[in-house]
C-alpha cells in the first residue's frame, strides 16, 4: 500500500521537507500546490471536525465521570475498573461474541451455496440475485418490525407454519434461549444478500481454463471444489469475512427493534450497552470507555485477520498493492 | 467411427445431467426465493387487514376484506408527512455534499501533488476503519455544544464528509488516462475545469455509486438520529416508525403498522430497482479492492 501512495512525491523524498515545502509554494509548481490544498480542503476541515477531533476526544471522555448535567470530572482509570466488575459488561461482551461468531459463520456458509447455484449459467439468475439482495437494502428498522411480528408465538407467521407439522414453536424474541437465535435468523435473512454477491463476483472471476483443465485431469466434481473453486474464491471469502465480523459487532437496529436487548439482557449487545449507559443513563464517560472496548476487539478483529490472511489466502502477498 | 458415437453418447448424457441439475438448482433457488420474499408478502397482505383479520386464529394469508383505508390511517396516525420531507431533505443533503467533497478531495489526492498529501491520504484511510460506536458519545457531545441537537444540520453536517467515498473516488481517478488531463491543461484549462470538464464526466459511474450508497445508507439510518433527534417536527422515517409501534395499545395494531412499513419500505425498493447496476458494481469493485 505505502509503496503504491509514494508514487507522486517519489523525487522529492531525498529533499528536506522545509526544502519541499518552500519549493512546492515557489515557481511552475506553486499553483498545483494551492490547487491541491484548496481541493482537498472543504473534506479535509470536515474530516478533522468530524472524525478525527471526536476520536481524540472520546479518549478524553473515556477518563471521566461526565453526566453533561455538571462539568466532567477526571477520574483517571476508574471507568475500566467499575468495567470490569461489571456483570451486564461481561453479559453483553459476551452476547456481542454469541451474535458475531454464530450469525458469520453461517451467513456465510448459506450465501457461499446461493452464490454457487448463482454462478451456473441459467436464465433468470439476476432475478434471483436481485431477491435475495432485497433484505439488504431494507431499513433495519422495518425489517426488524416485520419479523417481530412475525415471530409473535400466537398470532405470528412462524409459529403457524410449524403448526403445519405439528411443532409447537417456542417463544421467539420472548424466550431467554430463542431470543439471540431469532435476532440471528433475521439478521442472516437480511444480511446474506451482500456476502452472496461478494462471493458471486469471486466465483465469476474465476477463468473458465482452470475447470477445464482439471476436467482433464479427472477431477471429480467435488475435486474441482476443493482445489479449484475454494483456493481461488480465497481473497472474496477474505474480504467477506472481515467486513461480516465488523459488521456484526457493531449491529446495533435489529437488537434495539426487534428485542430491546431483552429478555433479561439476553440480547443486549456491546452496542446497546454503550447506547443505555449513554443516553439513558447519561453516563458519558463509563459509555466511552465500553466504546473503546468495541474499538479494540475490532482492531483485534482486523489484524488477526491480515495475520492469517497470509496463510491461506493466496496470491495475497502479490495482491497487496 | 465407434468412439465418436461414444462420444456423442456421453455428450448427450452430459447434456441431460446438466438439464436436471439446472431444474434442481432451479427448485432450490425458487424455495429460497419464497423464504426471502416471505416478510415481504406477509407485510403487503396483512397491511390489508382489519384488526381483526390480524388476531384472526389461525391466521390466513389473504385479507378476508381489503381495508386500503389502513395507509391513509397509518400516514395520519403520526407525523409520516414531515417524517418523509425530514428524510428526503436529509439523504439529499447528505448525498450532494458527499459526492462534491469526496470527488474534490479524491481529484486532489489522485493528481494533484503537494506536501503531505500521501500522508494525509494514509491518516484517511486509517480513520476509515474506526468503528462509528466510538464516535457516537464524542460527537453527541460536540452537537450539543454547537446547539445542534434536535435540528437536522445534527444529521447532516458531520455526514457531508467520507473518508470512503474520498477513497473511492481518489482509486477511481487514479486509473483515468493521464493524457485527456494533458490535453486538457495545454489548451489553457485551469485545475478546477478540468477536474469539471475531464474528471467529472468520466468518474460518473463512481459518482452514480457514492450517490446510491450513501442514499440507501443516510434514508435507513437509524442510530444516529435516534440519539440526536428528539423532537417530533425532525425526526425522520425510521424513527417514526419504531416509535409508531411502541405506542401502548390494548392490542398492536399490527395492520397500521405494516402499511407504515411498507410505505417506508417502498422508496427504497425502487431506488434500488432503478440503481441496481450501480449498487452491484458499486459493492463488486470496493469489495475486491477491499479484499487486496
Amino acid at each position: 500500500m505505502t509503496a503504491n501512495l509514494a508514487g507522486g512525491g517519489g523525487h522529492a523524498r531525498k529533499l528536506g521537507v522545509l526544502e519541499e515545502v518552500r519549493r512546492a509554494f515557489t515557481g511552475l509548481r506553486r499553483g498545483e500546490t494551492i490547487a491541491g490544498y484548496l481541493f482537498l480542503a472543504p473534506n479535509f476541515i470536515g474530516f478533522i471536525i468530524f472524525l478525527l477531533f471526536p476520536i481524540c476526544f472520546a479518549f478524553y471522555i473515556m477518563l471521566t465521570d461526565w453526566s453533561l448535567a455538571k462539568p466532567p470530572a477526571f477520574v483517571g482509570l476508574e471507568n475500566f475498573e467499575t468495567m470490569v466488575n461489571d456483570r451486564l459488561f461481561w453479559k453483553s461482551l459476551g452476547n456481542s461474541f454469541y451474535y458475531t461468531f454464530v450469525a458469520v459463520p453461517t451467513g456465510i456458509f448459506i450465501a457461499f451455496w446461493l452464490a454457487l447455484a448463482l454462478n451456473r449459467k441459467m436464465r433468470g439468475i439476476i432475478f434471483f440475485r436481485t431477491i435475495y439482495f432485497l433484505p439488504q437494502i431494507t431499513l433495519t428498522v422495518a425489517a426488524a418490525t416485520i419479523w417481530r411480528w412475525i415471530y409473535q408465538p400466537e398470532i405470528g407467521m412462524i409459529n403457524h407454519m410449524l403448526d403445519w407439522f405439528g411443532i409447537d414453536g417456542p417463544k421467539w424474541i420472548h424466550d431467554t434461549q430463542w431470543a439471540m437465535p431469532s435476532v440471528i435468523i433475521m439478521s442472516n435473512w437480511q444480511g446474506i444478500g451482500f456476502a452472496m454477491l461478494i462471493l458471486l463476483a469471486g466465483l465469476q472471476g474465476i477463468p473458465e481454463e482452470y475447470y477445464e483443465a482439471a476436467s482433464i485431469d479427472g477431477a471429480s466434481g467435488w475435486q474441482r471444489m476443493r482445489y479449484v473453486t475454494l483456493p481461488m474464491l480465497t481473497p472474496a471469502l477474505f474480504f467477506v469475512v472481515v467486513t461480516s465480523l465488523i459488521g456484526a459487532f457493531q449491529s446495533f437496529d435489529q437488537f434495539f427493534v426487534l428485542t430491546q436487548g431483552g429478555p433479561a439482557h439476553a440480547t443486549t449487545p456491546l452496542t446497546l450497552y454503550i447506547f443505555q449507559n449513554a443516553f439513558t443513563f447519561f453516563k458519558m464517560g463509563y459509555g466511552a470507555a465500553l466504546a473503546s472496548v468495541v474499538f479494540v476487539i475490532i482492531l483485534i478483529i482486523t489484524i488477526v485477520q491480515w495475520r492469517l490472511a497470509r496463510r491461506w489466502v493466496i496470491g495475497f502477498e502479490n495482491d497487496d498493492e | 467411427m465407434a468412439n465418436a458415437v461414444k462420444l456423442k453418447d456421453s455428450l448427450l448424457g452430459q447434456k441431460q445431467t446438466k438439464l436436471l441439475m439446472d431444474l434442481l438448482v432451479y427448485v432450490v433457488l425458487s424455495i429460497v426465493g419464497i423464504i426471502f420474499i416471505m416478510p415481504f408478502a406477509w407485510m403487503v397482505a396483512n397491511s390489508f387487514k382489519d384488526i381483526r383479520g390480524i388476531y384472526k386464529f389461525p391466521p390466513e394469508f389473504i385479507p378476508e376484506v381489503w381495508h386500503f383505508s389502513n395507509y391513509t390511517e397509518a400516514w395520519t396516525a403520526t407525523h409520516f408527512d414531515i417524517g418523509f420531507l425530514n428524510s428526503a431533505l436529509v439523504a439529499a443533503a447528505v448525498v450532494l455534499g458527499q459526492v462534491v467533497t469526496a470527488s474534490l478531495a479524491g481529484y486532489s489526492f489522485a493528481r494533484l501533488r503537494y506536501p503531505g498529501r500521501d500522508k494525509i491520504f494514509l491518516l484517511y484511510i486509517s480513520l476509515m476503519m474506526v468503528p462509528f460506536t466510538v464516535l457516537l458519545i464524542p460527537l453527541y457531545i460536540q452537537m450539543r455544544a454547537f446547539g445542534w441537537v434536535s435540528t437536522l444540520q445534527a444529521v447532516i453536517v458531520p455526514f457531508l464528509f467520507t473518508p470512503w467515498g474520498t477513497f473511492m473516488m481518489r482509486q477511481f481517478m487514479v486509473t483515468i488516462p493521464r493524457e485527456l488531463e494533458d490535453a486538457a491543461r495545454i489548451d489553457g484549462c485551469g485545475f478546477f475545469r478540468t477536474y469539471w470538464l475531464i474528471i467529472l464526466p468520466l468518474t460518473k459511474p463512481a459518482l452514480a455509486t457514492l450517490a446510491i450508497f450513501t442514499f440507501v445508507n443516510t434514508w435507513n439510518s437509524y442510530q444516529w438520529p435516534l440519539i440526536v433527534l428528539a423532537k417530533p417536527k425532525v425526526k425522520t422515517l425510521p424513527l417514526l416508525l419504531a416509535s409508531f409501534q411502541n405506542q401502548s395499545a390494548m392490542r398492536t395494531p399490527w395492520h397500521l403498522i405494516m402499511a407504515a412499513s411498507t410505505f417506508v419500505v417502498v422508496p427504497v425498493l425502487i431506488a434500488f430497482v432503478v440503481g441496481q447496476k450501480y449498487y452491484v458494481r458499486g459493492i463488486v469493485t470496493t469489495g475486491i479492492k477491499g479484499g487486496g
